[in-house]
């Protein structure tokens, strides 16, 4: 049976025919997907982790216990999980392990442009890439055969437009694959000095032998044609390559790490321009370069972004592709805006009414950073804003403090914000810090948390308790406040943030997309009543607009929270439903 | 049916991603290759969506390249706009003459542009500007809008009609596959 499959949909596919039966993941664009798409098959237990260190611990701990085992993650995650990375890469597996992990060149939705492909080098790993849904299915099963006959984790590197482009797969049933079993092995699993020096020995005894499977493997192959041009590439880059020169010659990789040197040498030996076609950092390149092998690549390609057919036509072959007639340069931006009825809305209105100095984190709310709300000071990962709030502390000073304020998410909060707010009381920090609770992962498109009380599979489960969590940990006040009761949230910020002690306000309100939320009637405005003060205009809402004779309500956005209504002082919105005056 | 690159442009909330799932469902279906590129994440936040969909005997790249669009769909006026260096000069416009501010525009930084259909008709042949918008109010539910418009898009396939019926049933959630099925028939029958 043929199906239209998202990469990550069939990546998921990949696992389920290959008889995994352990997954888990944190959610992060654009890997999310993988682990929902995993979730909807009962064979395969699936859970959310509460980070990705914890999702790969959960997997290697799968793996010892003799299961096919994945976990998944966007870029930056393997940041969180690389201290477990580096070293199950010594210890190696049990059931097969793979590691999938989403780059996202261009930064469509993530705060750098790393490149994954380091990783494998430098945990010492082998890394597959794809080009299209159907090798997403059979790499997956590829990576955990590998994993099994090399006795390491593999990683599956996917980026944006792998993992977020639908292709045509082939489907096949579902291997059955008995639990290995389970053996305490000291010398191999317990990685103390003595045992992990003679482990090391056998990680580069390893490589070299994985260097030689990626000589034969049909993971990497030739795709002879005119030789006047041959290009090495792998996943993406390939299809576009394809778009760009057509039939030309190719070496397609579908194992980047280690790469096939003697395949390398012969391909370049028979093709008379030989280019390296691939996103981000000259990886393939390099290795080209120190192996003595004369190759064109960053030196036409960037470093930085997305490529295209196009950039590839322009740069290698010296084709001009802007002769578009038409030049849009005036056309006004369309930036991600927090939603109509979003509950973050009250939370930085209010911090720019009090001119805070906001230490802010990962998640929807960081399009606070933006106009006109555009009260976010500071962007780096997850979990870093309370940390960060501390640390401006200790450089400036308690009266610094009492102007500042760290937001994060209620799912950030778990991931990493909470070991930060244990240093601010442990450190004896005064921080104020705001954990914008919507009772829901919002970003990534609605994923359940630790604390929303479901699982993945939609269970229902013990919750976080947040109070008692910031309570137990040494935060002695802790106060949950609705951010649309506009005066009382604006109490408690000012009263919080005045005191010499660390502080937690809970912003407790549910994200309007979820089903449960329900506000009913959009509002409108009464002509008679609007001093067309504008007012309303620092809410930054996208249903309320200013046609320069007057401001009006969008009633194909206005989702009806009314948080217009409690900002103006004449009361000049209403209820459509309220009155036929 | 010669190759087929369609563009699908919107703001997040839109339904641009189930659209082109539609699409590519019913490409499969009535046998091409297909592949789509769609990009996640600002989907639901009210930013640019776009989606690519290519469909025919061998399909490389995902991607749609500036002017290789046969058909550029756009469910917001400014939108078309933002996209048209995507259209090819003899490709098909089909512009929804819904208007949507941006933040920009908003909040008055910038300015809504006048007259989008007419300007974009002086460079381009085949604009077609519809009111779906008004077509989803009749229907009782203006999200469908996106469904009206792909009717209307479908009419310069020679996809046949049951196909997208079909694609539909299989994409959309069982209880708004009438809707969409009335919807997709408006925008096929010319509202």
């Amino acid at each position: 049976m043929k199906k239209l499959m998202l990469g990550n949909e069939a990546i998921a596919r990949g696992a389920y025919e290959a008889g995994v039966t352990v997954a888990s993941a944190y959610p992060g664009t654009p890997s999310t997907e993988i682990t929902e798409y995993i979730a909807k098959y009962d064979d395969i237990y699936a859970e959310w982790a509460p980070n990705e260190k914890v999702a790969l611990e959960v997997a290697i701990g799968a793996s010892f216990g003799g299961a096919r085992s994945v976990c998944a993650m966007k870029h930056v995650g393997l940041n969180v999980a690389a201290d477990p990375l580096f070293t199950v890469s010594y210890t190696g597996v049990n059931g097969g392990l793979v590691i999938c992990v989403a780059d996202d060149p261009g930064m469509h939705s993530s705060q750098n442009e790393q490149d994954s492909r380091n990783y494998a080098l430098a945990a010492k790993v082998p890394m597959l890439e794809p080009s299209d849904s159907q090798e997403c299915k059979d790499y997956m099963k590829k990576a955990l055969e590998i994993s099994e006959e090399f006795d390491t984790p593999v990683i599956l590197r996917l980026t944006t437009r792998i993992s977020h482009s639908r292709s045509i797969v082939e489907l096949n049933d579902r291997e059955e694959i008995l639990l290995k079993p389970y053996k305490k092995d000291f010398g191999k699993n317990v990685m103390m000095p003595a045992m992990a020096r003679k482990r090391h020995v056998m990680v580069e005894e390893r490589m070299k032998n994985l260097a030689l499977y990626a000589e034969k493997t049909g993971l990497n192959k030739i795709i002879w044609s005119n030789t006047g041009i041959g290009v090495i590439t792998s996943g993406i880059s390939y299809q576009y390559s394809r778009e760009a020169f057509g039939d030309v010659s190719y070496l397609k990789l579908g194992m980047v790490h280690p790469l096939p040197e003697n395949l390398i040498k012969e391909f370049a030996s028979k093709v008379k321009t030989l280019y390296v076609i691939e996103e981000l950092d000259p990886f393939i390149e390099t290795f080209l370069k120190k192996s003595g092998i004369n190759c064109i690549g960053k030196e036409k390609l960037p470093v930085v972004g997305e490529y295209s057919a196009a950039l590839i036509r322009q740069k290698l072959l010296g084709m001009d592709c802007t002769d578009s007639k038409e030049k849009q340069e005036d056309v006004p931006a369309r930036p991600p805006v927090l939603c109509p009825g979003c509950p973050h809305r009250g939370v930085f209105y209010t911090l720019k009414k009090n001119k805070l100095i906001v230490i802010g984190d990962i998640g929807c709310y960081t399009l606070g950073a933006l106009p006109p709300l555009e009260s976010m000071d500071t962007c780096i990962c997850m979990g870093a804003s309370i940390g960060m709030a501390h640390g401006i502390e200790k450089a400036r000073g308690g009266d610094f403090a009492r102007k500042t304020v760290a937001v994060i998410g209620d799912s950030t909060f778990i991931h990493s914000g909470i070991t930060g707010l244990i240093d601010i009381v442990y450190n004896k920090g005064t921080s104020t810090v705001i954990i914008v609770d919507n009772s829901i992962t919002g970003m990534t498109g609605h994923q359940d948390n630790p604390c929303t009380g479901k699982t993945l599979k939609g269970e229902t489960t013990r919750q976080v308790d947040l109070v008692k969590l910031c309570h137990a940990i040494g935060i002695d006040r802790v106060r949950i406040c609705d951010p649309f009761d506009l005066d009382e949230f604006d109490k408690a910020i000012k009263e919080e943030t005045e005191l010499n002690e660390p502080s937690v306000i809970i912003a407790q309100r549910a994200c309007a997309l979820l089903k449960s939320v329900k506000y009913g009637g959009s509002v409108r405005v009464n002509d008679d009543l609007c001093k067309y003060c504008k007012a309303c205009m620092r809410l930054g809402c996208p249903a309320i607009v200013d046609t320069g004779e007057g401001i009006r309500i969008n009633d194909a956005l206005c989702v009806g929270c009314n948080l217009c209504i409690d900002v103006c002082k004449f009361n000049a919105f209403e209820k459509a439903g309220d009155s036929n005056a | 049916m010669r190759n087929l690159s369609v563009m699908i442009a919107g703001v997040g909330g839109q339904g641009t991603l189930l659209t082109s799932q539609v699409l590519g469902a019913a490409a499969l279906k009535a046998g091409y290759d297909v592949k789509m590129s769609e990009v996640h994440g600002m989907a639901q936040r009210g930013g640019s969506v776009i989606t690519y969909v290519r469909i025919g005997e061998k399909v490389d790249s995902p991607v749609i390249e500036k002017g290789g669009a046969d058909i550029l769909l756009c469910f917001e006026k400014l939108e078309a706009l933002r996209w048209i260096d995507y259209a090819k000069q003899d490709g098909t416009i089909i512009v929804n003459e819904q208007r949507i501010d941006p933040m920009p525009v908003i909040i008055g930084s910038a300015k809504y542009p006048e007259d989008i259909t007419e300007e974009l008709s002086k460079n381009f042949p085949n604009v077609i500007p519809v009111k779906a918008l008004d077509a989803a109010r009749q229907l009782g539910n203006i999200k469908v809008l996106n469904i009206v418009m792909l009717g209307i898009m479908a009419k310069s396939t020679d996809i046949p009609v049951e196909i997208w019926h079909e694609a539909i049933r299989e994409t959309v959630k069982e209880k708004f596959v009438e809707l969409n099925i009335k919807a997709f028939d408006k925008g096929y029958q010319n509202l």
